[in-house]
């Protein structure tokens, strides 16, 4: 009797134990790290869907403008550049290639808002269906982005936040010494510069 | 011993409980500060700036609801007096998921947005409507439907037109609506869920008592968990009172990435 009273105790002090120890946040840490890793494949995915994009608009501005070489070569090149990298889910501890992501993803925009800009001039490009549709899919790409972006960031303060205020810290500092602070996007002139497409 | 247990017991509780009476104040102002500037979902027509006809709310209030009880697609239209100086993406994107728009799994809400004094209108579609409602058809919806209509003044017809073009989008792919999501119904598990850390307590603390252990580790350990799951538990409470809130019409739980096109007119 005695012994079937010590074995039942030491399962209900195992299940205990993992209770409080959740109840304690010992599990914040590792699920705020995932939520900010889906954020960030959300990102990932947005960009990349943009990317996607970019042939087919170079294809069709192309047909109408052939003389706007320079711009259509600079989202050629933009885009290029910003397909070459790619960042892993564990790279967005590293501040500098976070912003070496940023700052290509932005050269694309840019890339873009240019060639929107100059696609103005012309009558016959401006009422095409095709090219409606896919200025139509940009936009919202590129709000898909920013929304995308904004749920990031929140994920990452949350987990950033974790790992420094109580009782994250405890667990931090001695069971996930291994979790660095992730780096956040930083508002920067790119984020202004993104192409503003109006009609 | 038992005494210096007991003291240690009572000014950890104390502290967490504190801790957490902190936590929530802050918490509860943050989710003020961040509700002030927009409107509440009072039904699913919200004229806030006051530009449609009580005869064409309560057409659209009938094909909003009839919509929604044949597809479980909840669809509201808004109107804003002002949009606080913020472009209208991100304020539709924050006040589609502020009303939690759609079901929790499908994310099948679609939010109408207008801005008169701004010029400008979005339709917002939830993640799980990305498919059928393109941006591409947002967009033709917008500026064929909605923008020629405004343009003139009319704001009656223009958001009719546009909803009746949002729910033919909706409506016209059957393989999408004719599985009608199941309604929505409170999860089940959530109260056992929150319940089992107290019940273990209780079931340790029992046993505790009828079989022995004088002030040992264990004893303390129980105290702390005790203490603790309370702290945790008191935390979870405020979080979720989101939706359940009165006029016979709320979200459902569902949230949205930016589908969807914007226009001006």
């Amino acid at each position: 009797m005695q012994k079937y009273f010590s074995s039942l105790r030491a399962v209900t002090f195992a299940a205990l134990a993992s209770l409080s120890l959740s109840a304690c946040g010992y599990n914040n840490i590792p699920t705020k790290e995932e939520a900010a890793k889906a954020q960030w494949a959300e990102v990932q995915n947005q960009y990349e869907r943009r990317s996607d994009l970019v042939p087919n608009l170079v294809a069709t501005v192309q047909g109408f403008a052939k003389q706007e070489k320079d711009v259509l070569i600079g989202v050629t090149e933009a885009r290029a550049k910003a397909t070459a990298i790619h960042l892993d889910a564990n790279d967005l501890t590293d501040p500098a290639k976070v912003k070496q992501l940023q700052e290509a993803q932005g050269a694309l925009s840019g890339a873009l808002g240019r060639l929107l800009a100059v696609s103005e001039n012309y009558p016959d490009l401006k009422s095409n269906q095709n090219f409606l549709a896919l200025q139509s899919q940009l936009e919202g790409t590129e709000n898909r982005i920013a929304v995308a972006r904004k749920d990031y960031i929140g994920a990452v303060q949350s987990y950033n936040t974790e790992l420094r205020t109580f009782p994250g810290v405890l667990w931090a500092s001695s069971f996930f010494r291994a979790n660095k602070p992730m780096a956040e996007f930083t508002a920067e002139a790119d984020a202004q510069a993104a192409p503003k497409v109006k009609f | 011993m038992l005494g210096i247990a007991a003291t240690h017991k009572t000014w950890l509780r104390r502290w967490r409980l504190s801790l957490t009476a902190i936590a929530g104040l802050l918490l509860a102002s943050f989710a003020a500060l961040a509700a002030a500037g927009y409107p509440a979902l009072t039904g699913r027509v919200v004229d806030g700036a006051n530009i449609l006809s009580a005869i064409e709310k309560a057409d659209l209030e009938g094909k909003l609801t009839a919509l929604e009880d044949k597809s479980g697609i909840q669809l509201v239209v808004a109107t804003v007096a002002s949009l606080g100086g913020q472009e209208i993406e991100p304020f539709a994107n924050d006040l589609f998921r502020q009303w939690k728009l759609g079901e929790t799994r499908q994310n099948n809400g679609v939010l109408l947005l207008v801005a008169p004094n701004e010029h400008r209108v979005r339709i917002e579609v939830g993640y799980g409507l990305e498919g059928t409602l393109t941006d591409a058809t947002s967009k033709i919806i917008i500026a064929n439907a909605v923008a020629p209509r405004f343009k003139t003044g009319d704001f009656n017809a223009g958001v009719g037109r546009g909803v009746d073009d949002i729910i033919t989008v909706l409506t016209t792919d059957s393989a999408e609506w004719q599985k009608r999501p199941e309604m929505r119904a409170p999860e089940k598990n959530s109260n056992w869920a929150a319940l089992a850390p107290f019940l273990f307590v209780l079931i340790f603390i029992f046993l505790n008592m009828r079989y022995g252990a004088r002030g040992s580790f264990a004893g303390n350990v129980i105290m702390m968990s005790a203490g603790m799951s309370r702290g945790g538990f008191g935390g979870g409470g405020f979080s979720g009172g989101g939706f359940s809130g009165g006029g016979g019409f709320s979200g459902g739980g569902g949230s949205s990435g930016g589908g969807g096109a914007s226009g001006g007119w």
